[in-house]
This record gives C-alpha cells, sequence and structure tokens, in this order.
C-alpha cells in the first residue's frame, strides 16, 4: 500500500508530530514498507474468524466500586510543564 | 416570498438582528418544513469511584485532588473497569428495551484537548453496552409517541478547563476526568422541540429512578447535545444536519432548536446551503453561532483498548440486574391508572418524582379511597413541600399517619375542612398524637348521629319559619344558609351530609 505525502502529513498532524521535508519523505517510505509488509495477513482466508481484540483470555477483570487512594495534590502536579498551586496550566485554547 | 427576504451576509449575532429575521419568515413557509432532531444525552453515573480507577468522583473539592497516575496517564499504568458502572448501564438499557451486549470491548477514541490527560479517552464504538430500545414520552397535549434508541454505551467524562477572562493559560482540573458517563443516543426521530422537551424529561426522570444519575443539568450531571436538520415535509432524505453544544437546561435545549429551525430555514430559502458544523448555543441571546474548528477533520482513529479485557455479561448477572430494577416511572403511571382509577393527570403528578410515587404507593397500600389519597399529595402535602422548599423525605408526617387522616373523613368522624385546617398543621408538628386523638382533644369529632342532628335542625328551622315558607315557595338556594346555622349550633361538628339529608328530609315535607 502506497502512502503519499499527504496521508504522512495528517497523520503527523494529528499525532502532533512535526517533519521537515526530508523526514517527511522517509517516514513515507517506512511507513509504505511497514503496510506491505503487513498486507501479507490479507492472503489468510479470515472468513468466519471474529477480529482480535485482546491478546489475553482473560474476562470480567472488574474492580468493586470502592475509593482508593489520591495522589497528593503537589505529586499530581509535580510533572506538569506548567502548573500553579491549584491548577494545571496550558496555552489558552479558546479566544 | 423567499426572494423578498434581505440577509446579512456575516452570522446575525444581536438579538435584535435575530428577531428581525425570524419575523421575516412567515408561518407559511415555517409550515413547508419538517425538523428532525437526534439527541445524544451524556449522563454521570452516581458511583463512588471512577470508571476504570479508584479515584473519588465526588462533586466540588479543590482542584485536582481526586486524581491517580491512571487518571493522569502516566506509562506503565493499566485500567480497570468499575463492575457497577456496568451494572448502572445495563440498568438504563433494560429500562429502554434495549438490547445488551453480552461481550463488551472498549475501545480508544484518540484525540489530543488539554482537558484528556491520556490523549484518548475510553468508549465504546462497536458492540455498545446497549443496542436499540425506546423511550415513550408525552407530549404537553396528552399524545404519546415513542422515541427510538440506537444505543447507550459507557465512557469516561473528561477533565474541566476554565478560560478566564484576563488568563494567559487555560486552566485545568482533572477531578471530573474518568468519572463513568453513559452516553444515550437517540434516533432522529424528534419532530418539534416540545418532543425534545418531553424526551429530556423522561430520561431524566428514568436516570433518577434507577437512581444512577442525579439528573441534574445545570450541575452538568446530565448532558444534551442535539443533531438538528430539516427538510421540506415529505421528502425522504434528510437535510444536512448541525450538531449543537452547550445548552444547559431542559428549557435551552428547546430553544436552540427553535433557533436552528429557523436560521436553517432562512438559508435553504435564501439558496445558501448548510454547512455540517458544530455549533455553540449562547442562552442570552437565544441564538446558535460556529464554534472554530479544533480539527479540519474528525479522526478519531478509533481501536480497541488493548488495556482492557473484554466484559462479558452472563445470564446470571443479567438476571441480577433484572431483579434489582425498581418501578419504572411508566409502570407507576399505569397502575395508578389502571389500578387505582386515577385520572392521567394525578397519574402524571404523582409519579413525576420517584420519592413521591414510592410515598403515595406506600399509602395506597393502606386505605382504599385512593382519588383522596392523591388530592391529599397534589393539595396539602404538595403545598407544605412546595412552601418550604421541602423534599418528601423531609415530609414529617408518614404514610401511616396520613392514612389514618383520610379514614377519618372516610368514616365521617371528622370533616375534610376540620382535617385539613385543623388537624394536619398539628400533624405536621406533633409526631407522637394519632390524629384521632388530635381530634378529640381539639373536639373536631363530628357529630354523624342523626339522633343527635336532628333536633338541632328542628330548632334552625323553628326558628326561621320564614325562611323555610320561602324555601317551600321554590327559593332552594336558601338551603346553604339553613346548613350555615345548623353547623354554627353544632360547632362545626355536624356531619355535613348527614344534616344534609335531615335538612331535605324536613323541609320537603
Amino acid at each position: 500500500m502506497k502512502i503519499d505525502l499527504n496521508t504522512v502529513k495528517k497523520i503527523a498532524h494529528l499525532a502532533r508530530l512535526e517533519f521537515d521535508e526530508e523526514g517527511a519523505e522517509k517516514m513515507m517510505k517506512d511507513m509504505t514498507q511497514i503496510l506491505d509488509w503487513e498486507e501479507q495477513l490479507n492472503e489468510i482466508n479470515t472468513e468466519g474468524v471474529e477480529p482480535l481484540t485482546t491478546m489475553s483470555s482473560e474476562v470480567n477483570v472488574l474492580r468493586a466500586d470502592k475509593m482508593g487512594e489520591h495522589l497528593s495534590h503537589e505529586r499530581a502536579l509535580q510533572n506538569a510543564p506548567q502548573k500553579d498551586s491549584d491548577y494545571f496550566r496550558v496555552p489558552k485554547v479558546l479566544e | 416570498m423567499g426572494s423578498n427576504l434581505v440577509l446579512p451576509e456575516f452570522e446575525p449575532i444581536f438579538g435584535i438582528l435575530v428577531v428581525k429575521i425570524e419575523e421575516m419568515i412567515s408561518a407559511e413557509i415555517k409550515n413547508k418544513y419538517e425538523l428532525v432532531v437526534g439527541l445524544e444525552v451524556h449522563a454521570q453515573l452516581l458511583t463512588q469511584s471512577k470508571m476504570y480507577t479508584a479515584d473519588s468522583t465526588e462533586f466540588g473539592n479543590l482542584p485536582n485532588t481526586q486524581i491517580s497516575v491512571i487518571t493522569l496517564g502516566h506509562p506503565g499504568t493499566l485500567p480497570k473497569v468499575n463492575r457497577k458502572a456496568v451494572e448502572y448501564a445495563i440498568k438504563m438499557g433494560l429500562a429502554c428495551n434495549s438490547n445488551i451486549t453480552r461481550t463488551n470491548i472498549f475501545a480508544r477514541k484518540n484525540y489530543f484537548y488539554p482537558d484528556l490527560p491520556k490523549g484518548y479517552q475510553i468508549t465504546q464504538d462497536k458492540g455498545p453496552i446497549c443496542v436499540g430500545g425506546e423511550v415513550p414520552i408525552t407530549l404537553p397535549d396528552g399524545t404519546q409517541k415513542s422515541i427510538a434508541l440506537t444505543r447507550i454505551h459507557m465512557e469516561e467524562d473528561a477533565g474541566k478547563s476554565m478560560h478566564l477572562a484576563g488568563e494567559v493559560d487555560t486552566l485545568v482540573d482533572f477531578n471530573r476526568a474518568g468519572v463513568p458517563l453513559i452516553e444515550i443516543v437517540s434516533e432522529p426521530d424528534i419532530r418539534s422541540s416540545d418532543e425534545a422537551y418531553a424526551y429530556l424529561v423522561e430520561i431524566k426522570k428514568l436516570v433518577r429512578y434507577l437512581e444512577i444519575c442525579d439528573g441534574n443539568m445545570e450541575e452538568g450531571s446530565l448532558r444534551c447535545d442535539a443533531n438538528i436538520s430539516v427538510r421540506l415535509r415529505g421528502a425522504k432524505e434528510y437535510g444536512k444536519k448541525v450538531e449543537v453544544k452547550n445548552m444547559n437546561s431542559f428549557r435551552n435545549v428547546s430553544r436552540a432548536i427553535e433557533h436552528e429551525f429557523e436560521r436553517q430555514i432562512e438559508l435553504i430559502e435564501a439558496g445558501i446551503e448548510i454547512i455540517s458544523e458544530t455549533r455553540t448555543f449562547d442562552a442570552t441571546t437565544g441564538t446558535t453561532s460556529g464554534m472554530r474548528t479544533k480539527e479540519d477533520l474528525n479522526d478519531y482513529r478509533y481501536f480497541p483498548e488493548p488495556d482492557l479485557s473484554p466484559v462479558i455479561v452472563s445470564e446470571e448477572w443479567l438476571a441480577s440486574i433484572q431483579e434489582s430494577m425498581p418501578a419504572l416511572p411508566r409502570e407507576l403511571y399505569n397502575k395508578f391508572i389502571r389500578e387505582y382509577g386515577l385520572p392521567e393527570y394525578d397519574a402524571g403528578v404523582l409519579t413525576d418524582s420517584k420519592e413521591i410515587a414510592l410515598y403515595f404507593e406506600e399509602l395506597c397500600g393502606l386505605i382504599h379511597n385512593y382519588k383522596a389519597a392523591s388530592n391529599w399529595m397534589m393539595g396539602p402535602v404538595k403545598s407544605y413541600l412546595n412552601e418550604l422548599t421541602l423534599h418528601i423525605s423531609d415530609f414529617p408526617i408518614s404514610p401511616r399517619r396520613l392514612a389514618e387522616l383520610i379514614e377519618l373523613i372516610d368514616e365521617g368522624k371528622v370533616s375534610f375542612s376540620a382535617a385539613s385546617q385543623k388537624i394536619y398543621p398539628i400533624l405536621l408538628e406533633d409526631k407522637v398524637k394519632t390524629p384521632l386523638e388530635i381530634a378529640q382533644s381539639q373536639n373536631l369529632i363530628q357529630e354523624s348521629n342523626e339522633e343527635s342532628i336532628k333536633p338541632l335542625v328542628e330548632s334552625v328551622l323553628a326558628e326561621n319559619s320564614a325562611k323555610v315558607a320561602e324555601y317551600r315557595s321554590g327559593k332552594k338556594g336558601l338551603m346553604g344558609m339553613f346548613m350555615g346555622q345548623v353547623m354554627k349550633k353544632s360547632q362545626g361538628k355536624a356531619d355535613p351530609k348527614v344534616a344534609t339529608k335531615i335538612l331535605t328530609e324536613l323541609l320537603e315535607n
């Protein structure tokens, strides 16, 4: 499957990644290669086979509705690039 | 007519301009079009802990104090599904007659926004927990209609961002991030703002009866987005739909729908194509305006959530949830009409809130004069609660004591007016004395013995011989005057029914 430059740009934007022209070219080739390789799977007849959604055979790993420990307020904010004493701060998203 | 329209080049922003435009659409033009609405309702589930972590869901605490590494999406953390949230979602599905999906998988909905710490929301995409179903509604004119549901799925809430005026940054509080939600998606079956309103009233009633959500739209525990389009009556295809957000009351959902209906007709009549977009409602102007799109195109790239194993709903589990289902508003409504013989109006008022309905149910288990019980609930009980803005759970008179009071009236021991004006106010204060004891101590026991009332009637008639003659010559209106005299003589204790009977007998002979 051929990935074109526009697809690379779109996916990069959705993933908030930036490539220069050279990088985008390289990424385009890589992605095409990966998808070509994966296309081998199309050779297998999967009719009547349920899609695999998990690698584990476990089901119903559920929690009782009980409150647990929280992070302390300070630790919760500790890794934030920008914060004040109460909030995480991010660049303004609405004008 | 459409050619007479003068459309401004830009969106009408000011209320005045909008009013002018709306006035320009005649009823005739409006009538050519049909409104088509589907609603997406998010309900915050009343669990103690979040959907996939054990953080508290309590509302109103200091910002960023109810978060864990899972909520914040730190590397290496794993979510785990809250069993109760699954049960609550199933309850809603059962209440709406949906099909319950037996094998549930979760999905990641990927997008970047500052209130979404993980960069994706764990939701359901294919195979939502509830498929199909319906919500019956009753319109103000009594018409019944059923709104079909597409699906109900489980997901988690986002955090809360604040864009304060004069603040350079956006402030984010993640206490709400991860709170369990169900999203109830209706089919585009709604044809008027009244129907939308009635649908929301019904959804709110359901979640409150089920005790899975407090249903408070002003506080955001119930949220509604509306997909609105218009088409010419009789058209088969739907028009281009517009999604409206940011309506924080049932009333505002109605207003937004009304406004969109007119705005879209206006555009179509002027030959302008409707753009499928997300618009935000402004409650002060009653209008909608386009939101700046944050993405050229929403591409959420859903894929199965690898961190959560499937949730399988077994027969046993489903049966145990089914068993725990409370009586639903519509069931009680029908019961009140069919079994208790109440008018539809009474049944509607009494099932408006679960607590009132259950109180009334208890009352009806104790007495058989259901209409009297309904009148007491809708009259003295409701007006007391309204006056003091109290909840029925704070009502000081138990169903048993109220039943005793109603029985005193039914047995003719006290008059309705003595019961409602004298005994009832004392019952509200005095939690020990029975209604009968109060009636006795207040000297309110009614005389219904014919032998003792008859002499009173006779003396009234003897004292008013002239009026008696007038009555007998046809002035039947004097009956009230005689009754008044009898009641006065008995100090209000004569049973009016008995007194009327004796009076009639003596006067007609």
